[in-house]
Parts: structure tokens; sequence; C-alpha cells
């Protein structure tokens, strides 16, 4: 790269990485302050292990996030393999709009819609309060479907149709076919879906915040109540951790990304010798 | 005997979209539809067009440096929010497009880490990292503090528009450099140096070579960065001190008043400019790619 691209890159980062770096130094610090460091400790961490507020929320936020992840996964890849099997150009037109429709609108309508349907069908049902841990993994699961069907459907369009009738005509039954040839083919979407969807989950707080009710919090709606009044570093702390969490996983997919890259070379150069010999 | 077995796989093939078809209608097409019923109806769901016409006509006064003024309360927060969004995107536009460029132009390695960089700010919360940006920008904050150190005297930004935007361009820079490098990414090199062997100075390369093939890229870049900072409502409450009331803001505060129709009501018409908006850059794009 050339200098100027380089210095350019450099004010880039700082600028994506300025606040996160406050966070982590400021989380060690022994007084309140948010300006002025004095001396490193770990106090706002005890504080937060401490806080079983802040941990209830990090465990419903994860129960959530895995239950909308498995469910529209499961969902969206069997909407997936219907849609590509779809011959009405109509209806494939039709599915294609109501799918893009929570990509597109604002996550605070998305939010508000749902919401004024729950709170409609329980007053009808005479419930005091209609939202709860149910009305938010409907929510959940709804603004996740699109993208898991997304990354499955171009994977069964990719797919060569000559695949699995070569298998059926080598005397595969048809579901054998399917499981043996078709899966695999698209399990790379499948998987990329649910990680999308776990990850989509986890962080979403404009439409937890209003399909959630009042007995289940999750942890960017424990964090939005924490900056209503005055924040402790103890929500640094916190954000530190989650830093460290992420880099953490990154850094694994990376390796295991450049594991299948080297396997696949591997494998190519093997098949290439052999055909040499 | 095969043949009645590919044929009932088929069947179920076609069976597997019915969950996701129930629950589309469910839960993305009929709660729309109750967007519109409780924007129509006053809280005894009662035909009612007064939701409406109090985004339109409400007023309120205001007291700034020009004096006290009579103005629309919503249409003065809708152009707000229209305004300071266009900001943002543009700046993020500007910021992230010759970014997007040198990326995909770099080494596989280099785009790899520099895009596994751009990634992670997105998966912290958004609302740490905007509250982190107040923190900065605070009058005491650790921007005044630099600035105090190199001599150069004080800003005041936290509470003013250009915090917002700052917020707002921090936020979401990143969804308008992913899709713009996507679409650079795959880029046929070759079409590059085709137009500079035919004589194309570097300026007209990326003018009408570069420019033209990323313009998917670009706008899914400017719709990713443009409805979520025209509808936010965090942004504008932490770094503006809520002294800028966003669309978000307002639909947010109807909502905790409990005021659920006259929040679906605004709802209601963000929604409609929003698609009116989008479905004239759907077409502009469309004749763009025709000619």
């Amino acid at each position: 790269m050339k200098t100027a691209s380089k210095i350019y890159t450099g004010l880039v980062m700082v600028f994506l990485f300025a606040p996160i770096a406050i966070l982590l130094v400021f989380s060690f610090n022994s007084s309140k302050s948010l300006s002025v460091f004095s001396e490193f400790s770990l106090h706002w961490y005890e504080e937060l292990f401490r806080d079983s507020v802040t941990l209830g929320a990090v465990r419903n936020t994860l129960v959530l996030a895995v239950s909308a992840a498995v469910i529209s996964t499961v969902m969206g890849t069997a909407a997936a393999v219907g849609i590509h099997k779809l011959r009405s150009r109509y209806l494939r037109a039709a599915l294609d709009t109501v799918t893009n429709i929570p990509m597109i609108n604002p996550d605070i309508i998305t939010g508000i819609s749902l919401m004024l349907m729950f709170v409609f069908v329980g007053r009808l049902f005479g419930a005091a309060t209609s939202l709860n841990f149910v009305t938010m993994l409907i929510a959940h699961v709804t603004f996740c479907l699109p993208y898991v069907i997304l990354q499955v459907l171009p994977k069964l369009q990719q797919m060569d149709k000559a695949l699995p009738e070569a298998a059926m005509d080598l005397g595969c039954t048809p579901l054998r076919a399917f499981v043996k040839v078709e899966v695999p083919e698209i399990l790379p979407g499948i998987l990329t879906g649910l990680i999308m969807a776990f990850t989509l989950s986890l962080d979403d707080f404009v439409i937890s915040y209003f399909t959630s009710g009042n007995g289940f919090q999750t942890l960017p709606i424990r964090i939005y109540n924490m900056t209503k009044k005055t924040v402790t570093p103890k929500m640094y702390a916190l954000a530190t951790i989650i830093f460290f969490v992420i880099l953490f996983l990154l850094l694994l997919s990376n390796l295991s990304d450049a594991d299948t890259a080297k396997a696949v070379k591997e494998a190519r150069k093997k098949r290439k010798d052999k055909r040499e010999k | 005997m095969k043949k009645n077995a590919s044929r009932a796989l088929t069947l179920v093939q076609r069976l597997a979209l019915a969950p996701y078809s129930v629950w589309a209608v469910l839960f993305i097409v009929v709660p729309l539809f109750f967007v519109a019923y409780y924007a129509f109806t006053d809280q005894q769901f009662r035909f009612t067009t007064e939701n409406l016409a109090r985004f339109f006509t409400a007023t309120s006064q205001i007291t700034d440096e020009a004096g006290t003024r009579e103005v629309h309360t919503y249409l003065l927060i809708f152009w707000r929010s229209l305004k300071l969004a266009v900001i943002s995107t543009v700046i993020c536009l500007v910021m992230g497009y010759p970014f997007a460029y040198m990326i995909s132009r770099a080494s596989a390695r280099t785009q790899s880490v520099l895009i596994t960089l751009i990634m992670i700010p997105m998966w912290m919360n958004f609302l740490i990292r905007t509250y982190a940006w107040m923190t900065i920008l605070q009058d005491t904050g650790i921007l005044n503090g630099f600035l105090g150190l190199l001599g150069l005297g004080k800003l005041h930004i936290i509470g003013t528009e250009s915090a917002v935007v700052i917020g707002m361009v921090y936020d979401y820079f990143p969804y308008m450099i992913l899709p713009i490098y996507s679409v650079m990414a795959k880029m046929d090199v070759k079409l590059l140096e085709a137009a500079r062997d035919l004589g194309c100075s570097p300026a007209g390369v990326l003018r009408r070579v570069v420019w033209p093939l990323s313009l998917p890229g670009v706008i899914s870049g400017v719709t990713m960065v443009l409805i979520p900072s025209i509808s936010t409502f965090y942004i504008s409450q932490k770094l503006g001190n809520g002294k800028f009331y966003l669309i978000g803001d307002a639909i947010e505060s109807q909502y905790a008043a409990n005021n659920l129709h006259f929040a679906a009501a605004i709802a209601f018409i963000l929604m409609i400019i929003l698609l009116a908006g989008m479905a004239v850059m759907q077409r502009h794009a469309n004749r763009r790619a025709v000619a």
C-alpha cells in the first residue's frame, strides 16, 4: 500500500477503536472518573461479578439467542428448500417481498408493529401484560429468518441439479440422495445462517426494547437501563469482557478458515500429483 | 416405486415451506396492518384521523438565539431526522468509499485483516459504543483534555447536532464499507487495466469504470446507513443531551407514555415515507442499470 493509504487506514482505525480503547483503559480505573485515570484496579470487575441482575441478563440473552437461532435456522432452511422447489413465479415474488420486509424496515417499525399486535391479542384474552419471553422469542425468530433464508437459498441455486439425479441413478433413494448429497452442499449456508441469527439476536436492542416485558431482561436492555442513570465503570468492565470474547471467537474462526483453506489446497495438490503419476 | 418416492420427497420439500409461510403472514404481514389499525383509531378503537392530523398540525414554542417561535413540532422533528441522517450518510460515503477501494486493492491477507478489524466494533453493543462517545465528547471529557494538552482550547460538542452526527457516523460506518467493498472485491481487475491501456486517465478509470461498477454496493451501503440513522432513538438522547429529538425519539417517548395510537401513527408515516423513497431510488437505479 502507498503511504497515503497507510495514513488514511491508520486514521480510520483510530476513529473506530478510540472509543473501545477508552472503555478498556477506564474499566481498570480505581476511581469512578471516566476522564482521569488514578490507578490500576480490578474493583469494577469484582462489582460486575457481584451484580446478579446483570449476570441474569447475560444468561437470558444467551438462552434467547440460542433458541432464536436454532428455531430460525430450522424453519428458514426448510423454507429455502421449499422456495427453491416453488414453480409459481407470482408466489415466489410475493414470498421474496415479504421476506425482504424485516430487513428493509427500520428496527423501530418491526418492534412497534409486533408490540401492537401482542398487546392487542393479549387484551383480547384479558391479560394484563402480554409481553414476555415468548413474545420476545417470536420477535427474534422473525427478524432472524430472512437472513437464514438468504444464506441457504443461494447455495441451493448454485448446486448442480445433476448431483442428486446422479445419486439416484446410482441407486440412492430420493431421501438418501437429499441427505447425502444436497444437505452437505448447502451446509455452509446453514451454518453461516445459524451464526448470523445468533449474533443478530445477541446484539439486538431496538426490537427487544419494544417486545420485552418487565420480567425478562436481556443484556442490551440491561445496558440501556444502566445508561439511563449515571454509569459506573462496571459497565466498562462488561464491555471489555465482551470485546475479548468477540476477539477470541474471531481469531478462532479465522484460524479454522485458514485450516480449511490449507486442507483444500493440500487435497487439490494430492489429486494433481495422483493424476500426474 | 422409485418414481413414487421421488414424488413424495418433492411434496415434502414443498410442504417444508408451509411453517415459514404461516409465520411470515402472522408475524411480518399482519403486524404491519396493526400499525395502520392503531394509527387510524383512538383509545376505544373507533376510526379517527386525529393521530395522523396531530403529526402534521401539532405546534410548540421553541426559544433559541433567534428568539421565540412557534413551530410544527413533528414536522420539525422529521425534518431534523432527515437532515442529520443525510449528513451522516454522506460523511460515511465520502469516508468509506475510498477506504473500501483501498481495501479491495490490497493483498488478500491485508484484506481479510482490515475487514475483520472493521467488523469488531460492529459486534460491540451499539449502546456501549454510543456511551463511549459520550464520555469522549463531554466538556470535561478526553477529547477536551487532549486538546488542552496541545494548548488548543476547548470544544463544546456534546449536546450539539455535530455530536449526534459523530455518533451516527461511528455506529453505521461499517455498514457503508462492507457492501461497497464486497462489490469492489469482485470487480475484474482486467477491466481497469483495459481502460488504462485504452488511454483512460486514472481519474477517468475511477469515474467511468470503478464508480458505475460499484453502484450496487453504494446503493445498499446508503440504504444500510440512512435507514437506521433516520430511525435511531438512542444516539440523540445520549449525545444530543435530549435536545435534538429525532423521529425515533418521538415514537419511543409516545410508547413509553403508553400512547400507542399516536406512536403507531408516527411509525406509519415514517414507513410510508421510507417506502416511497426506496421505490424512487430503486427505479432510478434500474434506469441507470438499463442505460
